[in-house]
């Protein structure tokens, strides 16, 4: 089988965002949004997706760029690049907590072709599905990786349901953990979806990731001013530092009062990635943390909530140790 | 047209017309010239396999495009799904651009777009229409001296076997043109998406730090 070409397609390259849901639109289940790039090349080069259509997203100036909005927080625009979030001095000042997350995704050229809303918006990264077998998450009646022999190191701890893919994303838990708000256009006009609820797990649609429907495109992420400037916390743990996809990430997102050395949590977010198909959102921490005294012990009991009730697969208990420490680094070092 | 049409309203392309198991392959490369699909690196040639022929643009994007490539414009015909490292290679004769795994893994196909490093065997070539493009060749000055980067690879023995080499040298160009005093450490970075399976990272970061400085940094 030919591996390299991709296979024919006719591409449309709109320069308006009406332009481009009208294009989607018309060619329904035959069309494909192209951002970045990245994630869409790989499956038209395996051929396991072989749109007629594909709508390159990468003309349209209105979805790109970082601006100010009047309540304070900051709008970035879905086609802005990795590179550009990373850098901007903005997201750096207020929102590091994102600049951190967007720096460790991939390698730095993939920074500058890739975007924040391709990001997000990837595919499941498993390999049994991208390499094109008839799992569930393809519409068939297997899991492949939940499988005696299943290679499943890369899998989730929670939220299995007949698939036990994970979210692949660095900047994904970020967004939730700051209260991102996702905007959405498509036919019926723009709707507003907090990040939280974005992303979607087999229970809800196993043949998806997020609540995107078939001619709708991502526009912009919403920074909400509440978590400005707030204490932060970012890191990811992969087995190379470039390129290769988190075994766990965690963003945690904190505001303190006290003084230094005896501080207290007034308010946390805290989100893990890889451990489950939608970021994982650690409200028992939340929970455990909250109100108390920003301690070594604190830290340590959060860690320890953290992982209750996971559920390993044959080759991923390290998560579990992994999680939990990363969870206690978080709360220790925010 | 009865018995080549595909019911898509054009002629299935037919590469046999140009390899057939009697023609030398002397008379392929003239039947490849002659048919327009390419010109220069006749070595390189393929035959495109798997995309449609006809002409693709009555309805999408226009396969006659102009491309700004090391400051000439290089008009060529371009495939709607064909990448730039594919466009640079077999079209325009660029084979310094280097193929290794097709897939963004591994940075041998880097060029500069817009100045910005970026792997061109992930980049449709439709998506940078009319942006400059600087790819390894492009350095070459106007006397056909080296670039300051690849001259220092050469005092200080950066390649091994040098097929990761182009894309390390246009990683460290970008790298050299927004940051011309870079640490150790930056060169590191910016030099992370380029692998080389030779393991020759340490020499490659003396070459660019060398670049950078003028001083010599590996030990006699």
């Amino acid at each position: 089988m030919s591996r390299d070409m991709m296979s024919a397609f006719e591409l449309y390259q709109p320069d308006t965002v009406d332009g481009a849901v009208d294009l989607l639109g018309r060619f329904g289940a035959e069309g494909w949004a192209l951002a970045g790039g990245n994630d869409s090349f790989d499956w038209f080069k395996d051929r396991v997706k072989r749109p007629k259509y594909v709508v390159d997203l990468g003309g349209i100036a209105a979805l790109k760029g970082i601006r100010e909005s009047a309540d304070g927080g900051v709008e970035i625009g879905a086609l802005t690049s990795l590179t550009e979030v990373e850098q901007s001095s903005v997201v750096q000042g207020r929102y590091k907590l994102l600049a951190d997350a967007a720096r460790r995704v991939a390698s730095p050229q993939i920074r500058n072709s890739g975007t924040i809303g391709g990001n997000v918006c990837q595919d499941a990264r498993c390999w049994y599905y991208r390499y094109g077998v008839d799992c569930y998450r393809a519409g068939g009646n297997t899991c492949y990786a939940d499988t005696p022999e299943g290679q499943n190191r890369e899998h989730c701890l929670w939220g299995a349901d007949r698939c036990v893919a994970v979210s692949p994303s660095d900047t994904a838990p970020a967004l939730v953990a700051l209260d991102a708000t996702m905007v959405i256009v498509g036919p019926g006009g723009q709707r507003e979806v907090k990040a939280e609820e974005f992303f979607i797990g087999p229970n809800i649609d196993i043949e998806r990731m997020t609540v995107l429907e078939a001619g709708e495109v991502l526009t912009a992420i919403r920074l909400p001013a509440e978590w400005s400037g707030a204490r932060f916390y970012f890191e990811k743990v992969a087995d190379r530092n470039t390129w290769d996809f988190p075994l766990v990430n965690i963003a945690a997102a904190m505001k303190v009062s006290g003084a230094a050395g005896s501080e207290t949590v007034d308010a946390i977010r805290i989100v893990a990635g890889a451990v489950q198909c939608v970021p994982r959102r650690l409200t028992v921490v939340e929970e455990v943390v909250r109100g108390q005294a920003k301690t070594a012990a604190t830290a340590s009991l959060a860690g320890q909530s953290a992982v209750r009730g996971a559920t390993p697969l044959n080759f991923n208990h390290f998560k579990i140790p992994l999680l939990q420490n990363l969870v206690t680094r978080a709360i220790r070092d925010a | 047209m009865a018995d080549n049409t595909n019911g898509r309203g054009y002629p299935e392309p037919r590469f046999d017309q140009f390899v057939s198991k009697a023609t030398s392959r002397r008379q392929f490369i003239k039947g490849v010239i002659f048919s327009g699909a390419a010109a220069t690196g006749a070595g390189y040639l393929v035959t495109l396999g798997g995309c449609s022929g006809g002409s693709g643009s009555a309805s999408g994007v226009e396969r006659l495009l102009t491309l700004n490539v090391n400051g000439q414009t290089r008009p060529v015909d371009v495939l709607p799904n064909e990448t730039l490292a594919m466009t640079l290679r077999y079209k325009l004769g660029l084979t310094g651009t280097k193929l290794g795994c097709d897939r963004g893994e591994c940075g041998a196909c880097t060029v500069l777009i817009d100045g910005v490093a970026n792997y061109s065997c992930s980049t449709l070539t439709h998506a940078v229409r009319g942006r400059p493009i600087m790819t390894i060749e492009g350095l070459e000055g106007p006397n056909g001296e080296l670039h300051k980067v690849q001259q220092a690879m050469i005092d200080e023995l950066g390649p091994q076997c040098g097929f990761c080499t182009p894309g390390q040298i246009m990683s460290a160009v970008a790298l050299l043109e927004a940051n011309p005093t870079p640490t150790r450490d930056e060169v590191r970075h910016a030099l992370s998406g380029n692998l080389c399976r030779c393991g020759a990272y340490d020499h490659y970061l003396n070459a660019v730090m060398r670049a950078a400085t003028g001083e010599r940094v590996s030990q006699a």
